[in-house]
């Protein structure tokens, strides 16, 4: 099991090196003078423009920049951000949490919703709940989401007011940051109210981003359960005189399991790709609405750095997904 | 070609479209799907005669103006207007334009690109291969939406940037999957019958291989489709694709974004035309898939 | 009184072309401690109305019969619950696939236990004495090793073993092996059959053995019912059957053993295939591959004479 982490982890590396060329070849290939460029429209002055090349060494030969880069790198220094003039690894980890409260709600959601559906879609094959949960899902799968967050800002914030439109946790409450998960911090203070608050705040975001993870794991869900229904095995757990429910939620749901997990973890991409929009509409503080910032902002070596972070991040979940693969299929032995 | 020969024999192209829309047919979700494209296609190449109005132009007095039902709508304005009084009927029958014609560029481009690679990859092996796979690899290790929203920054926003920035993003699938398909077919015995005849390597890949590894890349044609639809939106909601006023769905959307309080219309519609499109096509997807699955599992 | 008594059993599948008779007016009655042998190939609907009496066909098929009666039950009138009781602990049964017959995520131990927790309850301890007693006694070496093996790690042979003793578990009165050697090396089918046969003594239950093997039948089986195309052509005891078959179908197959085929050269073969739903006969449905077959055959349905102990589905009886 250890070892097939580490010969997992060696086979990233390849992967990993090449992100670090594109994130590195990204401030090279913008084109014109990427100094100028970060000045915008303001222009910049002599001192400023070569104190900014010294500092992002665009002196020196590309081969020694991508090295000084790597070196970099490994020590966790990811460079400056121009506009906050803070270390952009610092930035990246103050709102990393934010985007981890938020995804991780979001996939509870869809975990909750899609995994029951499709096992109910799949053991009343044929009939209106099957077709109706199937409708509901392709309709989840095929949704804008940044078009779905406005609609359900503007029906149960604006028109109903039950949902707050933006932020994390209301102005009322202050709670000292340890964990960075607003909802841990709040019940590390012992403030139910505030911890309430958080809820609140989180409830309509991570609707709008575990819609599509919904609608995937419901039809992947179903599909798998169709496949395992078939199995030999299901029939000799009913010739065992098993009730329907045992049949069902042990024999064949821990079984079509297999496939659904792996599908669960590579749901990761999709949240961090939809945590862009979904923190944009929603005003939340995490890394998706700091990348667009960055790139709205020209501030590359943040948006350079995020990459990386981010890239970084998905490649260990993708790992992570391998090792529970082996861990819940005992055909698989390490 | 199949003019000389008769209608039901089997192994000739009619007999094989017969029977592959006999099984698309027997799907009603997925007609419904082909008449809806279908339709949209129509409207977006008639926008000019279909389109009640100019779709750039400014009604000073009627700013927005809500659709025909409520009471103040009037039926000049079906859908209502925007804030600088644009029809937005009219603007979403022209933004269909750019979102097909875009979307449709990304998955032929995409396609072209990725098929190339991937029978590379698949026939010839060795270093090529690993060189191809890695890139892929490291494509797929950044969420989709960040890449290309980080390529559309590099190559300055725009319709052009967030096309190419989307079809990259689309490559590894049709990589992958040719690949994997390639590699399932090369050692069958028609390909040895081809290159004992002597056939090029040219030949080999595009006119021996290609044919037989076509229905699982027309399946991810249609789900890359929608997939750029919404790609193309997302970025343009942003403000990195296509730039106002250019009557883009997902530029529309983030235009109609501080009006959401009193102008509900110049939201919704929007989203709900991307949304059917997107349903649609998804639905026609699902269809393609079981139509040509059978044959898969058969051969 | 018979342990199992099957009248007039019907079973249909809905197709997409409307419905297929699967079994047609099947009955089947087992003592206690009997064995009973149903001979058919594949696609004679063998397995179908054994599968109809453990209930566990597809929602996609239709049954009915006059009688479906397990010791004086009638099946069909007992709920779910209660159904559930006889499944598995009174009568239980084993499959033609031993090797997809398992369920790979649990192990031989977790498996054999469920049936026993859901049909005698017992302590932890007391069940885990009991699934090593039976692992043993199904001759499978090193029970302590093995019961928490999972299937993927047994061979087919021991994968059968394991579905035995997970069959026998509760003692049932009846166990049904639906084509239990098929799938197995040939040298391991009569190490099975033999266990089968050693335990159905040892326990005195009854056995119903579905097969298409007529030299198995000869080693086992004290009454045979010989099924074609979902109809019972025949009945008999099994030695009478051998001496003499009365159905040209249970002839063709007897003299397709190589013991019966004498000095020829070639083994004698039935010429065409089972029908299936859209080539079914008019007539007697053997007719196309029956060599006495005559007009009156591809006419007329037969049905069995009324004083033919073998009630044989022929017009023209041997």
């Amino acid at each position: 099991m250890f070892k097939f982490v580490l010969v997992k982890l060696a086979q990233l590396i390849p992967t990993f090196i090449g992100v670090t060329i594109v994130a590195f070849a990204f401030i090279r290939l913008l084109p014109g003078d990427p100094i100028l460029l970060m000045a915008g429209e303001r222009g910049i002055s002599p001192e400023r423009y070569a104190q900014l090349e010294a500092q992002l060494g665009f002196d020196r030969s590309p081969i020694i920049q991508y090295f000084d880069f790597l070196a970099n790198l490994v020590q966790g220094d990811l460079g400056t951000s121009l506009v906050t003039h803070a270390p952009v690894m610092e930035e990246f980890l103050s709102r990393f949490p934010a985007t981890v409260e938020l995804s991780a709600f979001a996939l509870a959601f869809a975990i909750i919703i899609g995994l029951p559906a499709g096992v109910i879609a799949a053991t009343r094959r044929g009939t209106s709940i099957d077709h109706t949960v199937m409708g509901i899902s392709l309709t989840g799968y095929s949704m804008p989401i940044f078009w779905w967050g406005l609609l359900l800002i503007m029906f149960f914030s604006s028109t109903l007011g039950w949902t707050p439109v933006s932020g994390r946790i209301s102005y009322l409450y202050f709670v000292d940051s340890v964990t960075g998960f607003m909802t841990i911090d709040t019940l590390l203070a012992g403030d139910w109210a505030a911890f309430l608050s958080a809820l609140h705040y989180l409830i309509l975001p991570a609707i709008v981003l575990g819609t599509i993870p919904m609608a995937v794991i419901a039809r992947q869900t179903r599909s798998s359960m169709l496949e395992v229904l078939g199995e030999d095995y299901v029939r000799t757990a009913r010739a065992k005189g098993l009730s329907n429910f045992r049949v069902i939620m042990v024999h064949t749901l821990r079984n079509a399991l297999i496939t659904v997990v792996t599908v669960i973890g590579l749901q990761v991409g999709v949240l961090l790709a939809g945590a862009i929009l979904t923190e944009t509409i929603f005003s939340w503080p995490g890394i998706g609405k700091w990348m667009i910032d960055a790139i709205s902002r020209r501030d590359y070596p943040a948006v350079q750095g995020g990459l990386v972070l981010i890239a970084f991040i998905v490649m260990i979940v993708n790992l992570l997904v391998d090792v529970a693969y082996g861990i819940i299929n005992p055909r698989i032995r390490y | 070609m199949s003019t000389s020969t008769t209608a039901s024999a089997p192994g000739t192209l009619r007999y094989q479209l017969a029977e592959f829309w006999s099984y698309f047919s027997a799907s009603r979700g997925a007609l419904v799907g082909l008449i809806f494209i279908v339709t949209i296609l129509l409207v977006a190449l008639l926008a000019p005669w279909v389109a009640p109005h100019d779709p750039a132009l400014q009604n000073r007095d009627a700013f927005l103006v809500p659709p025909v039902w409520h009471a103040e709508g009037t039926w000049s304005y079906l859908l209502g207007t925007d804030a600088v009084g644009r029809d937005i009927l009219s603007r979403l029958i022209f933004g269909a334009r750019y979102s097909l014609f875009i979307s449709a560029m990304v998955v032929l481009l995409s396609m072209a690109v990725g098929i190339f690679l991937g029978l590379l990859a698949g026939y010839f092996r060795g270093w090529l291969e690993t060189l191809i796979t890695r890139t892929m690899d490291v494509v797929l290790a950044f969420p989709s939406l960040l890449l290309a929203l980080g390529l559309v920054a590099v190559l300055s926003p725009g319709l052009t940037s967030a096309m190419i920035a989307i079809a990259v993003v689309q490559l590894p699938y049709f990589v992958r999957l040719t690949r994997a398909a390639v590699m399932s077919e090369k050692d069958r015995e028609y390909v040895t019958a081809s290159r004992l005849a002597g056939a090029s390597h040219g030949r080999l890949m595009f006119n021996t291989l290609l044919p037989n590894c076509m229905a699982p890349l027309i399946v991810q044609a249609t789900l890359s489709f929608s997939t750029a639809i919404l790609d193309i939106a997302a970025l343009g909601f942003l403000g990195m694709g296509v730039q106002p006023p250019t009557p883009e769905w997902g530029a529309m959307l983030a235009n109609a974004r501080e009006f959401m309080g009193s102008a509900y219309w110049a939201v919704t519609f929007p989203g709900l035309v991307i949304l059917l499109t997107v349903l649609m096509i998804n639905l026609m997807g699902d269809g393609l898939r079981d139509a040509l699955d059978p044959k898969m599992k058969r051969s | 009184m018979a342990l199992l008594e099957i009248a007039g059993l019907d079973v249909r599948f809905r197709t997409t072309s409307g419905l297929f008779p699967a079994v047609e007016n099947a009955d089947i009655t087992i003592d206690k401690g009997e064995v009973l042998a149903i001979v058919g190939e594949s696609g004679s609907g063998k397995s179908v109305s054994m599968l109809a009496t453990m209930g566990l066909l597809p929602w996609t098929a239709q049954v009915s019969a006059e009688k479906m009666l397990f010791d004086g039950q009638e099946l069909r009138e007992l709920s779910s619950r209660q159904r559930r009781q006889i499944v598995g602990g009174e009568m239980s049964m084993i499959f033609q696939e031993p090797m997809s017959s398992l369920n790979p995520c649990f192990t031989v131990g977790t498996q054999i236990d469920e049936m026993l927790k859901q049909h005698r309850g017992g302590t932890r301890k007391e069940r885990k004495e009991r699934t090593l007693d039976l692992l043993a006694q199904v001759g499978i070496p090193d029970p302590r090793k093995r019961i928490d093996a999972y299937p993927h790690q047994l061979s087919g042979g021991m994968s059968q073993r394991v579905m035995i003793a997970m069959a026998i578990s509760c003692n049932p009165r009846l166990l049904i092996a639906d084509e239990p050697t098929t799938a197995l090396d040939v040298t391991i089918q009569a190490q099975i059959l033999d266990l089968l046969l050693q335990l159905q003594q040892e326990h005195d239950m009854a056995l119903i053995l579905i097969t298409h093997d007529m030299g198995v039948v000869a080693e086992t089986a004290q009454q045979v019912i010989v099924q074609y195309a979902g109809r019972q052509v025949e009945r008999q005891e099994v030695k009478a059957l051998f001496a003499h078959p009365r159905h040209p179908y249970t002839e063709a197959l007897l003299s397709a053993l190589p013991e019966r085929a004498g000095d020829q050269d070639r083994l004698p073969t039935i010429p065409g295939v089972v029908p299936g739903q859209h080539n079914r006969p008019s007539g007697c449905l053997f007719n196309p591959r029956c060599r006495y077959a005559t007009d009156h055959c591809r006419e007329v349905e037969p049905r069995p004479a009324s004083g033919d102990p073998a009630r044989t589905l022929c017009h023209y009886p041997l």
